[in-house]
């Protein structure tokens, strides 16, 4: 069982594979995610960044925060990129140019991934490419302000679906990409929050010693866009974790494991108050928006409790 | 018309080197300081492990440091914020279970190291 502090000592100092002097917002979830995952690997780490508040922000020119050796080409193709290496590395190794083992993580933000990653993602899983892939989520593009995304929840006011006089803002409840990956029969895919950093490190352990590829889904709540206190990072993310929004489980070698199971599930109202994203919803007319996601939210539970107890191989 | 060149004659693309943003000091953001309070830690680690700009610096010590309730801890002890990196989002201050962190305003923390 890893400690707090073994952790603590991967993810600070010099030999941390990402470091201090990068420009995320104050209290922005990435940071603690990435030092988390990274720090999981008992190899060294290639790290392949999809455009994102994540490339930016660690390598505005001349910087970098990465003490890793670490590749961006394009917001659409993450997968595809760490697929190369992934087999480039192959090559080498069988021709005795390489003789170290090493693992390879593609990091990706929701946009790059449930969108304009999403085919590149795929075809790399269907491949079998050894690597891991990191979604950061927090619900929309945010780089570029705030833009709705496949992973925006329903009815949270976005700036190409606002809310307002005849919209709610997003009309659609957001994709599943945990299912999505698991549908592609791969060994590891698991859903984590950056509140429960234990947690976390072990699906990164499982991900990274996976045989073959791995997916692993992340809620980053992001200060700046949903709205609220810098400081509240941890809490909306205990919350989402609390309210079942966003369970924390994994599918491994197919089978469903739900990680925590909250005993009193708390109402989707304490998740959505406080954010500006949601702020609509709590004006006369919109209780309707709040019910339809209540609902939603305990329909999915009763789903995937379901899923766990039928032991059925996704 | 540029010359054709096989793609073992490509230059590579940029190369930098590793960790360098630490020259780049995000402390200059900060609106509130974190005040951490030694007396009242547990050197638990949850702080550190939150921390997203990596500001809390630890160390192992074997001869231990003295925390909350006197007690000496030994092992991964927390050392003080590294405010050239901190920008006081204040999340370690709002998970901190000891509640050995508390945020002041910026200026307020400097006139009083000044009249230290
Ligand atoms: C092909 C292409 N389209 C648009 C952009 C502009 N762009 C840069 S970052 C970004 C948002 C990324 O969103 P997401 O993947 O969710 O990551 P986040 O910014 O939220 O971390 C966009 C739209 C781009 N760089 N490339
Ligand atoms: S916009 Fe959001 S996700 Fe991007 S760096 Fe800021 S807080 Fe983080
Ligand atoms: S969270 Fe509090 S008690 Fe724990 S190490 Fe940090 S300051 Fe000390
Ligand atoms: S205030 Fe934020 S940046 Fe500063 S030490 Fe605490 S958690 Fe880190
Ligand atoms: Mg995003």
């Amino acid at each position: 069982m890893p400690t707090l502090q073994e952790i603590a000592l991967k993810t600070t100092g010099a030999d941390a594979r990402i470091v201090s002097g990068h420009r995320m917002c104050s209290g922005c979830g990435i940071g603690s995610i990435v030092k988390t995952v990274l720090a999981a690997s008992d190899k060294p780490v290639v790290v392949v960044s999809a455009t994102g508040c994540l490339e930016v922000v660690t390598t505005i020119y001349p910087f970098t925060a990465w003490n890793t050796p670490w590749m961006h080409l394009t917001f659409e193709n993450a997968a595809s990129v760490a697929s190369g290496i992934e087999a480039a590395y192959k090559v080498l190794k069988r021709r005795g140019k390489i003789d170290e083992e090493v693992n390879i993580l593609a990091v990706g933000g929701d946009g790059g991934t449930y969108d304009i990653g999403f085919q590149a993602l795929s075809g790399a899983l269907e491949r079998r490419h050894k690597f891991m892939y990191l979604v950061y989520d927090n619900e929309g593009y945010m780089n570029t302000g705030n833009q709705r995304s496949g992973a925006t929840p329903f009815g949270a006011n976005t700036t190409t679906v606002p809310a307002g006089k005849v919209s709610f803002g997003k009309p659609q409840w957001r994709k599943n990409l945990v299912e999505i990956a698991a549908a592609h029969r791969i060994s590891y895919v698991a859903q984590a929050a950056v509140n429960n950093t234990m947690d976390l490190y072990k699906k990164a352990q499982k991900g990274f010693s996976a045989d073959g590829p791995a997916v692993l889904a992340v809620l980053q709540p992001c200060p700046s866009n949903w709205s609220f206190d810098s400081s509240l990072t941890i809490q909306y993310s205990k919350l989402a974790v609390e309210t079942n929004f966003w369970p924390l489980y994994e599918i491994e070698n197919g089978i469903v494991h739900i990680n925590t199971k909250p005993s009193n599930r708390k109402p989707i109202e304490d998740f959505l108050k406080g954010q500006t994203r949601f702020r609509h919803l709590f004006r006369p007319g919109n209780e309707h928006v709040i019910v339809e996601m209540q609902k939603m939210i305990d329909d999915e539970w009763a789903r995937l409790l379901k899923l766990e107890e039928s032991g059925i191989q996704f | 018309m540029t010359e054709r060149r096989t793609w073992q004659e490509l230059e590579l693309g940029v190369e930098l080197p590793a960790a360098t943003s630490l020259g780049y000091k995000t402390g200059g953001w900060r609106v509130l300081r974190p005040i951490f309070n030694a007396s009242e830690c547990t050197h638990c680690m949850i702080c550190v492990s939150y921390c997203p700009d990596m500001a809390i610096p630890i160390a192992k010590s074997e001869e231990g440091v003295a925390g909350k309730g006197g007690r000496l801890f030994k092992g991964v002890v927390r050392l003080a914020t590294n405010l050239d990196y901190c920008k006081g989002c204040g999340i370690c201050a709002h998970e901190c279970p000891s509640k050995a962190i508390s945020m002041v305003r910026e200026e307020e923390a400097e006139q009083a190291s000044c009249k230290l």
